[in-house]
């Protein structure tokens, strides 16, 4: 297991260099200009040159990516045109935001999706199955930002229950954290738990019509451990791997959510990178959001063997 | 590999995420009330107000160093660092003598040599520092309180230069960090100003947070402006950006923040609904919307294609594009300059005023020899100023008979293309909007977009010798009036030749809490003076 998983790992470094050639050539030919925005709106044509030239934008393609390929071979992700700062060190400020707030919604998510779609599955074509696959459609079209205000609006400015905005370390205490994340992770999950839930029924209906359900019955088990612990263990690698791919899911919406909820988390760190034209920055988070894919799979792999014996890598 | 193994490794890394590098400090309910939370109209990317020219850039280092002069409301250049200041006869020399007990905020002293590093630095990057530099002699310390500027030739402005809040302002720093070169970034941030620049809780584009610096010593007179005693009563701002206006405004209603510098006008009749919140116009000195030509190809290579655009649009058009239907927000604009200003003239203005009249404006864009070709027009869609007036333009174009290429994209991409001076159907342009901070458009002293020399002026590069002509005797003026009368015959001549097409004057509002007082209105948000109660 330790050398698949080791295998699996020295696997992702072609993949990165991949998408490092695939990211890099995409923005240089991509229209705009950071010396142009750093210049400011006034700024003459000589000193928008001069600035070029000082962020070494005016080197030829191959030099630049070489040595971008140099410093991050060396650990070096590199520094940010606008910030002064290191791209690591950027990085890791938003780090604790965006995970946080996955952690968060990926918990929620479990909690309600799952037992949702088992009940539906249980329930199949009775009105509860209706009402939790109606919520699950809904859920699924409802814009991230759309949720998000309807949510800061009644619970936030209406009721005075919890903050429009913002994030408190962990440091500081787990109901300031917590607070904070509710909002937005309800906003973010909407269309993950809706997504589960589905995925959770379906796979739930086919496993519910084996030979060793009704055996199950027949023995006289109780619904919630036939339920529970003979059906949804035997479901669950549909469900594994749909919760895996929806961390990519939970990464594209983390950029509106955090937006919306002035979270400052890497999805917002990408958006105004990108809008500012930030190279290194955009470069650094591609990476990692790559990287972070390709772990979530080795991930989704690995959990397989804890819940289906019979895997085996 | 089992089960536990996995679940410890995933519950150690999330943790070790969640805990690391994330303390900040924990504010009791006491420092609250002299805490300011502030949600500033963009986000502080850089922290370097000579490298980057951005306003937000700027005024934050308003906080942090400290300027030799001051503008002050009424415009005028006082004395902030400087304690004195005399000149020659001849009007070449300048001498310069600073307040004592000035201190950087690592404690030592200000310093010529750190005056002289610091005007040297500005000097490279600022349009006034660069006349001045163009007819410099020397810049030296005389003594450690004492340093003098030799020119070849008067600089009557000199004081003006030195006090302005134009961005770059000539903001005074350790000669160490002074000595950067003026295209590169800074990497320490040793103030000369009220407060201290704690690097520390910095995360761009989230927060940024400044403390009081205890050893500041204001000036005894009353604050105005960049003038006077910068009195700070409170002991910590925090700068919060939010990206999403609907959330600033939520977040300020629900007391999270205490002032927001620049609500937009859809959502301030929300803001003057909460008994809680105070709205009010934030700078007078406003905006002028604007869009530029490109000189250099047709059809706007011809002033009477340019004229004829003016001839037709209706800047009430734009305004309510931009501001919606508050008339307290806008008003014409017959010229370049921005109104209700000690030397505004609208000299030559008549042809924006009145009623529009497009078929004198087609005649004379078919004397122009246009015939039909595409006229690609640059929108950043991503700004709600130039999409507003980009979407105005293209109507108005298409009602003149041009065949409108409408470039949808965004401001980085605007930012970049307008420096294109390529044919329009080879990566170039012949049009693109914008709008400049009224505070730049006072006098041509720091206002580069009126500027028509050619090449050498900003994007569209026009060329109007008598525009030139006339800012050059501006800056010879000697008094008010003769300012005032330079002023009017750039107005005209610039109109004339359409240097640029400007599209009227609007204002914003800003918003705050009402147990928060002393908020100036100007053309920059200034925090000494204001204080919270609890």
């Amino acid at each position: 297991m330790l050398s698949y998983i080791l295998r699996r790992i020295v696997a992702t470094l072609p993949v990165m260099a991949i998408v490092a050639l695939f990211v890099f050539s995409l923005l240089y030919i991509a229209p705009g200009d950071p010396a142009v925005v750093i210049a400011g709106d006034q700024a003459s044509p000589e000193d928008v040159e001069r600035i070029r030239q000082s962020l070494g934008l005016d080197r030829p393609f191959l030099i630049q990516f070489g040595s971008w390929v140099w410093r991050i071979l060396h650990g070096d992700l590199g520094t940010s045109i606008f910030t002064n700062l290191p791209v690591s060190a950027m990085i890791g400020q938003r780090l604790g935001p965006t995970l946080s707030l996955m952690i968060v919604t990926l918990l929620l998510t479990i909690v309600v999706a799952v037992p949702l779609g088992v009940v539906a599955a249980w329930k199949a074509g009775s009105l509860i199955d209706r009402v939790i696959m109606g919520f699950a459609v809904f859920g699924f079209s409802l814009p991230v930002f759309v949720v998000g205000y309807m949510l800061a609006y009644i619970f936030a400015l209406e009721l005075e229950w919890l903050p429009v905005q913002g994030y408190t370390p962990l440091t500081q205490g787990f109901w300031p954290w917590l607070e904070n994340l509710i909002l937005p992770a309800v906003a973010l999950g909407c269309v993950y738990i809706a997504l589960v839930a589905r995925i959770t029924r379906a796979a739930m209906l086919e496993v519910l019509q084996q030979d060793y359900i009704r055996t199950a019955k027949a023995k006289g088990l109780g619904q919630g451990g036939i339920l529970f612990i003979h059906a949804l263990k035997n479901a669950s690698v549909p469900i594994v791997t749909v919760i895996g791919i929806g961390i990519a899911l939970l990464i594209g919406g983390a950029v509106v959510t955090e937006s919306v909820f002035a979270i400052p988390g890497l999805g917002r760190l990408t958006i105004d990178a990108i809008l500012r034209r930030d190279y290194p920055v955009i470069q650094g988070i591609v990476l990692l959001f790559s990287f972070v894919y390709v772990l979530v799979n080795l991930m989704i792999d690995v959990t397989y063997t804890l819940v289906d014996p019979r895997i085996r890598y | 590999m089992d089960r536990r193994t996995v679940l410890k490794g995933l519950a150690g890394a999330g943790g070790l995420a969640l805990s690391g590098g994330l303390s900040a400090p924990a504010i009791g309910q006491g420092a609250a009330a002299r805490t300011l939370r502030f949600v500033p109209q963009a986000n502080l990317a850089n922290f370097d107000p000579i490298w980057g020219t951005q306003y937000v850039v700027r005024n934050a280092a308003a906080l942090v160093w400290d300027t030799l002069y001051g503008i002050d409301a009424q415009l005028q250049p006082q004395r902030q660092m400087v304690e004195s200041e005399e000149t020659t006869d001849d009007g070449k020399t300048w001498i310069f003598k600073l307040r004592p007990g000035l201190k950087f905020h690592d404690g030592e002293p200000v310093l010529s040599k750190d005056v002289v590093a610091s005007l040297s630095r500005w000097a490279a990057r600022d349009p006034m520092g660069l006349m001045i530099l163009a007819i410099q002699q020397e810049l030296t310390a005389v003594d450690d309180r004492t340093f003098k500027w030799v020119l070849k030739q008067p600089f009557p402005k000199m004081t003006y230069a030195l006090a302005k809040n134009n961005a770059p302002c000539s903001f005074i720093m350790p000669e160490r960090i002074a000595k950067t070169d003026p295209f590169k970034q800074i990497t320490e941030y040793v103030g000369s100003g009220p407060m201290k620049f704690a690097k520390g809780e910095w995360v761009p584009g989230a927060k940024a947070v400044f403390e009081k610096f205890a050893d500041y010593v204001p000036r005894q007179e009353k604050p105005s402006w960049l003038a006077g005693g910068k009195q700070m009563l409170l002991d910590r701002i925090e700068w919060i950006v939010m990206p999403d206006p609907a959330t600033a405004a939520a977040a300020l209603q629900n007391g999270e923040v205490d002032w927001w510098e620049n609500p937009i006008a859809d959502l301030v009749p929300v803001l003057k609904k909460n008994k809680n919140i105070s709205v009010d116009i934030g700078d007078p000195l406003g905006n002028i919307g604007s869009f530029r030509m490109n000189h250099l190809f047709a059809p706007f290579n011809d002033v009477r294609a340019r004229r004829a655009v003016l001839m037709a649009l209706s800047q009430e058009d734009y305004m309510r594009a931009i501001v919606g239907d508050d008339t307290a927000l806008w008003k014409p604009l017959p010229g370049f300059f921005t109104p209700d200003t000690p030397v505004y003239n609208e000299l030559g203005g008549d042809i924006l005023k009145g009623k529009r009249d497009f078929d004198a404006a087609k005649k004379l864009l078919a004397e122009s020899g246009y015939s039909g070709q595409p006229v690609t027009c640059l929108v950043a869609q991503d700004q709600p100023i130039t999409k507003a007036q980009g979407d105005v333009t293209a109507d108005l174009l298409k009602k003149l008979g041009m065949n409108v290429d409408f470039v949808a994209t965004d401001w980085g991409t605007v930012g970049s293309r307008r420096a294109a001076k390529t044919p329009p159907g080879q990566g170039g342009w012949n049009m693109f909007h914008s709008w400049h901070a009224g505070a730049d458009c006072i006098t041509p002293a720091a206002y580069t977009a009126i500027r028509a020399n050619g090449d050498k002026a900003w994007f569209g590069w026009p060329n109007s010798p008598n525009t030139e002509k006339e800012i050059t005797s501006w800056f010879d003026a000697k008094n008010v009036e003769e300012e005032k009368a330079a002023i009017g015959r750039v107005n005209k001549a610039a109109i004339e030749d359409v240097v640029y097409a400007p599209t009227g004057f609007f204002l914003t509002y800003t918003a705050w809490r009402k147990n928060v007082s002393g908020i100036a209105k100007g053309p920059l948000p200034f925090f000494w003076g204001v204080s919270k109660s609890a």
